[in-house]
């Protein structure tokens, strides 16, 4: 008998982000998107920086991840994120600012290996939250 | 005359002080209601990983990794947790003793070479003045816990550790208990415990992506980061706990204080008129 809901669970070392029944769920998994249906196979993988979306009534949530694992068993979904923000929570400005502040450090010539991972991490996680922000309210 | 208004004047200067001590303690409560709260949210997330880490370690071998390895005794690296800020009872005295003692026991039993990350003000003067190296020192950092800081803090020792810098690893923080107890613990960071593998599940399916190498080694370490966050987190709610308690004790205190010199200040003022009505007596007398 195969279940007609997942109960997604998504925590941050900081917190609970949430803890729903939802249709489905996709994940950015760390070797690429991966969708998620009631029923699935147990699998535990790495997340990459990107867009977590679920589908709840009809309705699609998004929101931004990074770093972390996640987590399927049957009829359950734990993910384990570093950082997480549901698409309301996001705010752009700080975003962009994020972003504008790392691309300064990328052009300089002289930055330590260390900072440059470090600013194209930033630059990449501004602009997912950008879009998560745009897919989840538009 | 003068005697009754000095004594006013010192319980009116007590009653300021009790004033103050009375606000540091519903300031504390109150912050510590906020870190225990930031204990609880941690929670699930560190529950949730310790059962991965299980179900994985039955599926991966975990005893190859790095970081459970087991290299040496020589050079060890302690975190002491402390606090930025005083006034809160022995708190701060308590795990500086607890380090030091560590490090004198651990001396004793042979060759030890020792180094600290120190967070919390407190700490790190303390070791300032004695003959232990500070290899970093966190101030300012436990306002507002963030993981960020446990993981940067994480990686520097893991990194050394798996340079073969560092031999082993160990947490010094006080354990929130409750609001009236906070224990000093030192807890091994590294090399890890080895972990139970978690029984009966071997036989499921179960897809890894990347392999399970790949994810136990992330996990290993991330694990390392959350014991780190959440000694941090227990000792910020410790040390609120522990102000609580001592500015409780010193409006109580000073409660005491202001009764004994209202006491003191009446028996002088009564003192006072006794003598003058027999100054204006025995002078009737006299004319008399």
């Amino acid at each position: 008998m195969i279940p007609d809901k997942i109960e997604l669970e998504i925590v941050t070392p900081e917190r609970k982000v949430l803890s729903e029944m939802v249709d489905s769920v996709v994940i950015p998994g760390s070797q690429g998107y991966l969708g998620v249906l009631p029923g699935h196979t147990p699998l535990l993988t790495g997340l990459m920086i990107g867009e977590l979306s679920y589908i709840q009534g009809g309705k699609e949530h998004v929101l931004a991840v990074s770093q972390g694992y996640a987590e399927v068993l049957r009829g359950k979904v734990s993910v384990l994120a570093e950082r997480c923000e549901k698409a309301e929570e996001i705010d752009v400005e700080r975003a962009e600012n994020a972003k504008k502040r790392a691309e300064e450090v990328l052009k300089r010539k002289d930055v330590p290996m260390d900072d440059f991972r470090r600013a194209e991490l930033s630059i990449q996680r501004a602009i997912t939250r950008m879009q998560a922000r745009k897919h989840g309210l538009g | 005359m003068s005697k009754t208004r000095d004594i006013k004047r010192r319980i009116r200067s007590v009653s300021n002080t009790m004033q103050l001590t009375k606000a540091m303690k519903m300031v504390s409560a109150a912050k510590m209601r906020r870190a225990t709260d930031s204990i609880v949210a941690a929670r699930p997330f560190a529950h949730n990983m310790r059962d991965v880490l299980r179900s994985l370690a039955a599926r991966a071998d975990a005893e190859t990794h790095p970081l459970l390895q087991v290299t040496g005794t020589e050079k060890v690296e302690l975190l002491v947790v402390t606090g930025d800020k005083g006034l809160c009872g022995s708190f701060n005295t308590n795990i500086n003793k607890t380090a030091h003692n560590f490090i004198k026991s651990e001396q004793a039993k042979g060759e030890r070479v020792f180094d600290l990350h120190a967070v919390g003000k407190r700490g790190v003067e303390y070791f300032r003045r004695r003959d232990v190296t500070i290899h970093k020192a966190w101030i300012d950092v436990l306002r507002q816990v963030e993981f960020a800081t446990a993981k940067e803090i994480a990686s520097d020792m893991m990194e050394r550790y798996v340079t073969g810098e560092l031999d082993a690893i160990y947490l010094v923080y006080n354990e929130f208990k409750s609001a009236i107890s906070q224990h000093p613990v030192v807890e091994r960071l590294l090399p890890i415990e080895p972990i139970e593998p978690a029984e009966g599940e071997t036989t499921e399916d179960y897809i890894y992506e990347p392999g399970p190498e790949a994810l136990l080694n992330t996990l290993l370490r991330r694990h390392v980061e959350v014991q780190v966050h959440t000694a941090l987190l227990e000792s910020v709610a410790a040390e609120h706990a522990a102000r609580m308690t001592a500015m409780d004790s010193a409006s109580r205190n000073a409660g005491d204080l202001i009764d004994r010199l209202t006491l003191h200040m009446n028996r002088v003022r009564q003192a006072a008129i006794t003598t003058e009505i027999i100054e204006v007596v025995s002078g009737a007398q006299a004319l008399g």
